[in-house]
């Protein structure tokens, strides 16, 4: 196989990668690292560097279209990417001293927690919540547009919420993923807020906390232009691509069948990285 | 319930934000597409080697070295400058929301801006 071979495949398969992420919300950032390192023998590193570099490309490529709608709480963003930004800096460094197996297992076991989240989605918008003093004093509260009009909430837990976005923020750098999951899980269950704002805006913290984590592996070296070009493009098309077709569609067998490949993916990244092979 | 004025402003300033996001995609993908059509033409038929990890050169590292290859018309170099484009675009969304908080005489989300700002900043400059 030569460069030329390698690029197109890899382009491919980021395009596919980025077209499942989009439309089953899981992100193709998860899929593209296991592939890479299984099936294209790429070193982790190298793959953990590309992969954070699409993960911006989808997060900006696609607040253009969600702010437009309203639903992205800014404060709450910005307050929270102080824990994000500051866990993707933890991460990247924790990156250069971790043994490649002992990343390769984390891996895994993010991907089985987030595809198990996937599949356990339970958002009930109870609203009915008590003002909260950390939020009401840090002004988190906010409105979002709904079929009845502008929707208030009010914002709970804090502190925990802000925790759990730093360690959103390890995983991120660490692993080269966007780690939605978890930050979605620290807004959504933690500190209650509804399902269309946690989702709106996680994907703006998400571009933030990768350009954290990039922007120190570019000065370490992990970011390789060659592979990084198919994977990029790859992915921010078929993200684009996922969001255009999310519209008309109700994708719960395919989120189903997504959920299935991260597993067996989740469970060769355990097994390799066990034995070392990784 | 009715949107107030502040309301509507920030709505405004989103959007604007999206633009300019959007803006920068696209900017970064030329850079990416040029540097990527040079690079297949001049290395396509070598054979790939990520298998083995050794990093970057020097000057794919640094955003110095990376402006200076751009304007060499080195090929990687190119790439690598769309790359560094797509990262400051969250950052430049950052910066603004920055500006867009200090208009609006909110010091407590001026300074939370401020420091995810200086933690963006010493990540793309400070090596460790």
């Amino acid at each position: 196989m030569n460069i030329l071979e390698f690029t197109l495949l890899v382009g491919v398969t980021s395009l596919v990668a980025g077209f499942l992420g989009a439309l089953t919300g899981l992100g193709g950032g998860s899929v593209l690292v296991p592939v890479l390192t299984l099936l294209f023998k790429v070193d982790i590193r190298y793959a953990i560097g590309a992969s954070l570099v699409s993960v911006i490309a989808t997060s900006s490529g696609a607040a253009a279209a969600y702010v437009k709608e309203g639903f992205t709480n800014i404060r709450i963003g910005m307050f929270l990417e102080i824990a994000t930004t500051l866990g993707a800096l933890v991460g990247a460094f924790l990156a250069t001293k971790l043994p490649t197996s002992l990343i390769a297992i984390i891996f895994g076991l993010v991907l089985l927690y987030s595809a198990y989240l996937s599949t356990h989605t339970n958002h009930d918008d109870s609203l009915v919540l008590q003002p909260d003093l950390i939020a009401t004093r840090l002004k988190l509260d906010g409105s979002y547009p709904t079929k009845q009009g502008w929707q208030s909430y009010h914002v709970q837990n804090v502190p925990a919420g802000f925790g759990l976005m730093a360690i959103a923020g390890v995983l991120s750098s660490l692993l080269g993923i966007g780690s939605g999951a978890v930050k979605v899980l620290a807004m959504d269950r933690m500190m209650k807020l509804p399902f269309k704002v946690s989702t709106t805006t996680s994907n703006f913290m998400i571009g933030v906390t990768a350009a954290a984590g990039a922007g120190a592996y570019l000065s370490r070296g992990y970011i390789d232009p060659g592979l990084s070009m198919p994977v990029m493009l790859g992915v921010l098309l078929g993200a684009l691509l996922g969001a255009r077709v999310l519209t008309h569609a109700q994708p719960k067998i395919l989120r189903l069948v997504f959920s299935g490949i991260i597993v067996l993916l989740a469970l060769q990244m355990i097994y390799n990285g066990l034995i070392g092979r990784i | 319930m009715a949107k107030s004025t502040e309301e509507i402003a920030e709505h405004r300033f989103a959007q604007f934000l999206g633009n300019l996001l959007r803006f920068g995609v696209s900017l970064a993908v030329i850079f990416v597409v040029i540097g990527g059509v040079r690079y297949l033409s001049h290395y396509g038929m070598n054979p790939p080697n990520y298998e083995i990890f050794r990093g970057e050169p020097a000057d794919l590292r640094s955003i110095p070295g990376v402006a200076s290859d751009v304007l060499s018309f080195r090929r990687r170099g190119f790439i690598q400058f769309g790359l560094l484009i797509l990262i400051a675009t969250p950052i430049l969304r950052v910066a603004f929301s920055a500006i867009a908080f200090a208009k609006q005489g909110d010091r407590t989300y001026l300074i939370i801006t401020l420091v995810v700002l200086a933690i963006l900043l010493y990540s793309l400059f400070n090596p460790t």
